[in-house]
């Protein structure tokens, strides 16, 4: 492991670049505001930048690369045209405050794509400008904050988050100024709805909802839900995580959410860039409508324009220095104009198709399934407890060493209700041999583990490193390089 | 079918396994009454080919005008490794590293990035980012109003000078939370904060943001604003453009004590305009408020042989972890532009980041000295500035960027909206990217659009 500081060299330089030296050109700037000494930065080629992080690359696993069955993070392939034609010269020089006359080819992409998100989510406007799922989640839990407050309904502080829920539920609703509430989840994984019942009253602001629920199941009693939650006088919010599951099939709109946030790196495939950037529209009924964040964009004729804060005067504001992760809209525009509506509705069907057969082959395989009377959705848990306790090899031990046989790991230890589980979500753009492999694999590391527990808990041996110390990473943090000291 | 790999057959053996007849079946759970017929407003899918036309048509759509807007958004040139290698989809299409025996090539980049950000700003420690600028300012303010221990109050001022769009985003995202946002003003003739015209007494407050250089391009007078803030028990939040810390004053330097937190817009640093993002946001902060950081943070630490490798690490501060606890609910950041702009500084070098920075604010001299001399253009502001520069027209200025405009030009941004009490004033920026033919360009459209106004 060679950090790109240490293969620096005092005054080497990619001198093409940069520019020219300018010697006069910072005569005008004071002595006391400029700094003293240059920056640590790396003092490099361009072939030893090129070669050091194509060599990093080759350390990470990736979907171009491996099968990554992350549940709930929804890693199906990113296809190539998207990144090509988002990368268009004239899409790239695009100043974000250019005049309208010279956005009409962006603006037409991003009023599309507003549409096409109205029509698959069932709501009646939609926001694209939330940067990511957490972002949609505070935009919407905002919205939720603002029509009670326009309505003077000041006594509702509680957002109800059932236990099963993403992490950024509850913290978004803390965020939003609310108290979080955990309702409990049933053995069937659906929401205890006496439990909700008994919650709901004059201080619920709204109910934050994954559905499928992050347990791999479909809520069955959707519109009692709803009813229960409106008839308290919240609202219901949808977390979109779990959108590619029913896409072109059921419409969060329908089932009587008043506010939706979309995941595009999930549903609508966008990269998902080592972390990130994501892209979290929001979506809402006509009772939200006045308090979308902005911009957004409208059409009059053939011309189309932003709609700001002069519009939308009830807007929650804005969330972004300009409008949103455009580019990566632009890359979900192009990827909903490849699929089309019937592609759109094969996603969640073979999503689900592959979800199912491989929880059937798993079972068949002894596996245990956490909700085995349940259809799957397009992911689903198996719990590891029983090898956990007869043989001593974690869930975390079972996904280490699947990546010694080139397979990512599932979600591990998430959702936090069900003990040693595997959220695995194959995603619709895996073929059958490719489920088939990591079924035998999963089969192959259990037999291990029966055999040989210690090559399990030791795993992983063919990567890069094998187990990190974390503790150590967060006593003795080294959080960034330092030049070794200068010998006295 | 589209990215769906089955065959016929396929699809009949997984439905065979399932011991179902049909797809339609594994959604039988799915009240019957829920279920959509069509979705008839998404159009039919299109070929490769003919997305490529529509989009190609599209983007011509936009036209190519020759920009001179800055206001947050700089066009610098990106060496063309830069997006060669972070598209690889090894980088594209990896997520978060959770995984971190199958993420080193990510997290080895990231604790990189940490370096380089934590050279530039003059701070101990740097997050591997959020989502821009302005959230990260918003994230900044929570931070400090966290991190502060000599106060507990949730008054947070920030200068008008502070770009107004940065402003209502923080609004929007910390008024939940019952912080209070009060604005100071500017010194009318200087374009900066006038410390000695700040109170003596300004009450109990958490932070100041000290934006350098300014929405203005205006260098504030940071050493004594930093000092007069720490002596107040309040905490500085730096508000910065990455490529001018090449040249200025970084903000762990400031003052006395220097800043205790630091963020930003890193769009500058190889990152396309591409209508505003994805971009990202960096933070950076002293190590005493490392554990009130928003985002991820990669540690370097061992493996089990003692070989070393990199990992998330402070995870307890986290949504995943920490729920309704957690200093944010973000989880997503902006990787993929953490690794260009990684790429970036290293192709660069402090000494090419140097040139860019410098030759960007010699071409904002140049075009203003041009601008100046047409009769009708005038400098606003006395105090020194960074390569983004305020003029003030005799005539409409949203009339001469109109007439720009019709010559191809986009001339600046208007200020005239969010500082009514400016005037008819313009922001301009010319990059190294411009050439002194477009500066030419650029100040003849000028003249011919104010002797016709």
């Amino acid at each position: 492991m060679t950090l790109i500081f240490e293969r620096s060299a005092p005054a080497r330089r990619a001198a093409l670049q940069a520019p020219a030296e300018d010697a006069a050109a910072v005569a005008d700037i004071p002595a006391a505001l400029l700094r003293a000494g240059a920056p640590l930065l790396p003092e490099v080629s361009e072939l030893q930048v090129v070669r050091h992080y194509t060599r990093l690359s080759q350390k990470n696993f990736s979907i171009d690369t491996h099968f990554y069955p992350l549940g709930s993070c929804t890693m199906k392939y990113n296809p190539r045209a998207c990144n090509t034609l988002a990368s268009l010269p004239d899409f790239l020089r695009r100043h974000p405050l250019a005049p309208e006359r010279y956005s009409q080819g962006f603006l037409a992409c991003m009023y599309e794509l507003q549409e096409m998100l109205k029509e698959v989510t069932g709501m009646r406007a939609v926001s694209l400008t939330p940067m990511a799922g957490s972002q949609g989640e505070f935009a919407g839990v905002a919205m939720i904050r603002a029509y009670h407050t326009a309505r003077g309904d000041h006594a509702r502080d509680e957002i109800l988050v059932p236990d099963a829920a993403h992490g950024t539920n509850p913290a978004t609703a803390v965020m939003c100024g609310y108290k979080a509430r955990e309702i409990p989840t049933n053995a069937e994984g659906d929401v205890d709805l006496d439990a909700l019942r008994a919650a709901v009253g004059p201080r619920t602001a709204g109910l934050m909802l994954t559905n499928p629920s992050t347990l791999g199941v479909f809520e069955r009693r959707i519109e009692e839900i709803a009813a229960i939650v409106h008839a308290a006088g919240g609202l219901l919010y949808y977390d979109g995580a779990n959108l590619n599951a029913i896409l072109g099939k059921v419409r969060p709109g329908d089932m009587g959410f008043d506010v939706i946030h979309l995941n595009l790196h999930k549903t609508f495939s966008t990269p998902h860039g080592g972390g990130g950037p994501g892209a979290g529209p929001v979506g809402v009924g006509e009772k939200l409508k006045p308090f979308l964040p902005v911009p957004m964009v409208g059409k009059t004729g053939d011309g189309y324009h932003w709609i700001t804060e002069k519009d939308c005067p009830q807007s929650i504001g804005r969330l972004s220095a300009f409008a949103g992760n455009a580019g990566i809209l632009l890359r979900a525009y192009i990827y909903a104009r490849l699929l089309g509506r019937e592609g759109m509705r094969r996603v969640a069907e073979y999503a689900t198709l592959n979800a199912n057969y491989m929880a059937v082959r798993l079972r068949e395989r002894g596996f245990e399934l956490a909700f085995p009377r349940r259809r799957a959705t397009h992911e689903f848990i198996v719990t590891l407890r029983r090898e956990a306790k007869t043989l001593h090899v974690s869930a975390m031990d079972f996904a280490k060493r699947l990546l010694d046989y080139g397979f990512h790991a599932p979600t591990t230890y998430f959702p936090l209700l069900v003990p040693e589980c595997l959220l695995i979500e194959p995603t619709e753009t895996e073929d059958k041999a490719t489920l088939d492999a990591f079924i035998d694999v999963l089969s192959d590391i259990r037999a291990e583990a029966e055999a040989t527990p210690d090559t399990v808990t030791g795993a992983p041996y063919t990567l890069p490193v094998r187990r990190l110390d974390d503790v150590r990473a967060a006593r003795e943090l080294d959080l960034a390089w330092k030049p070794a000291a200068a010998p006295p | 079918m589209p990215f769906i790999p089955h065959t016929e057959s396929e699809t009949a053996a997984m439905l065979e396994a399932i011991g179902i007849d049909g797809i339609e079946a594994l959604f039988d759970e799915i009240p019957a009454g829920l279920r959509v017929p069509d979705i008839a407003a998404v159009p039919p899918g299109l070929s490769e080919m003919a997305t490529a036309r529509l989009l190609a048509e599209r983007a011509a759509a936009n036209g190519a005008p020759l920009c001179f807007i800055g206001a947050g958004a700089y066009e610098h040139h990106i060496p063309a490794a830069v997006w060669e290698i972070a598209t690889r989809g090894e980088f594209y299409s990896a997520y978060t590293p959770y995984q971190a025996e199958a993420s080193q090539g990510t997290l080895q980049l990231l604790y990189e990035y940490q370096t380089m950000m934590v050279g530039l700003t003059g701070l101990d420690v740097s997050n591997a980012s959020l989502y821009d600028g302005a959230s990260a300012l918003a994230e900044a303010v929570l931070m400090a109003v966290r991190a502060n221990r000599k106060s507990h109050s949730k008054r947070v001022l920030i200068p008008r000078t502070v770009n107004p769009v940065y402003r209502r985003v923080v609004q929007a995202i910390v008024s939940n939370q019952g912080i209070v946002v009060e604005t100071l003003d500017f010194d009318p003739r200087s374009g900066a904060l006038d410390p000695a015209a700040l109170p003596a007494d300004p009450g109990d407050f958490a932070a100041l943001v000290v934006p350098q250089p300014n929405f203005f391009g205006v260098l504030e007078d940071v050493d004594r604003l930093t000092d007069w803030t720490h002596g107040h028990g309040a905490l500085v939040i730096a508000v910065v453009n990455p490529t001018a810390l090449a040249l200025l004053k970084p903000p762990g330097a400031w003052g006395t004590q220097g800043a205790d937190i630091a963020c930003g817009e890193g769009q500058p640093l190889g990152v396309p305009l591409a209508s505003g993002g994805p971009y990202f946001g960096f933070m950076c902060c002293k190590s005493e408020h490392v554990r009130q950081m928003p985002g991820r943070i990669i540690g370097r630490t061992v493996d089990l042989d003692g070989k070393p490798g990199f990992a998330l690490t402070l995870q307890a501060r986290e949504q995943h972890i920490r729920r309704s606890k957690a200093t944010s609910n973000i989880c997503t950041n902006q990787g993929l532009l953490v690794t260009a702009a990684t790429i970036y500084m290293s192709l660069l070098g402090a000494e090419g980041l140097r040139r860019v920075a410098s030759t960007s604010h010699a071409n904002t001299r140049r075009l203003r000295d041009a601008l100046c001399a047409i009769e009708g253009v005038a400098p606003v502001f006395t105090r020194p500035f960074f390569h983004e520069v305020v003029l003030r027209l005799d005539a409409d200025v949203d009339r001469a960027l109109e007439r720009l405009a019709d010559a191809g030009i986009l001339g600046g941004y208007s200020l005239k909206r969010e500082y009514p009490e400016l005037g008819e004033c313009l922001l301009v920026c010319a990059t190294e990217t411009k050439t002194p033919e477009d500066l030419r360009r650029y100040a003849d459209a000028c003249g011919r659009a104010l002797a016709r106004a």
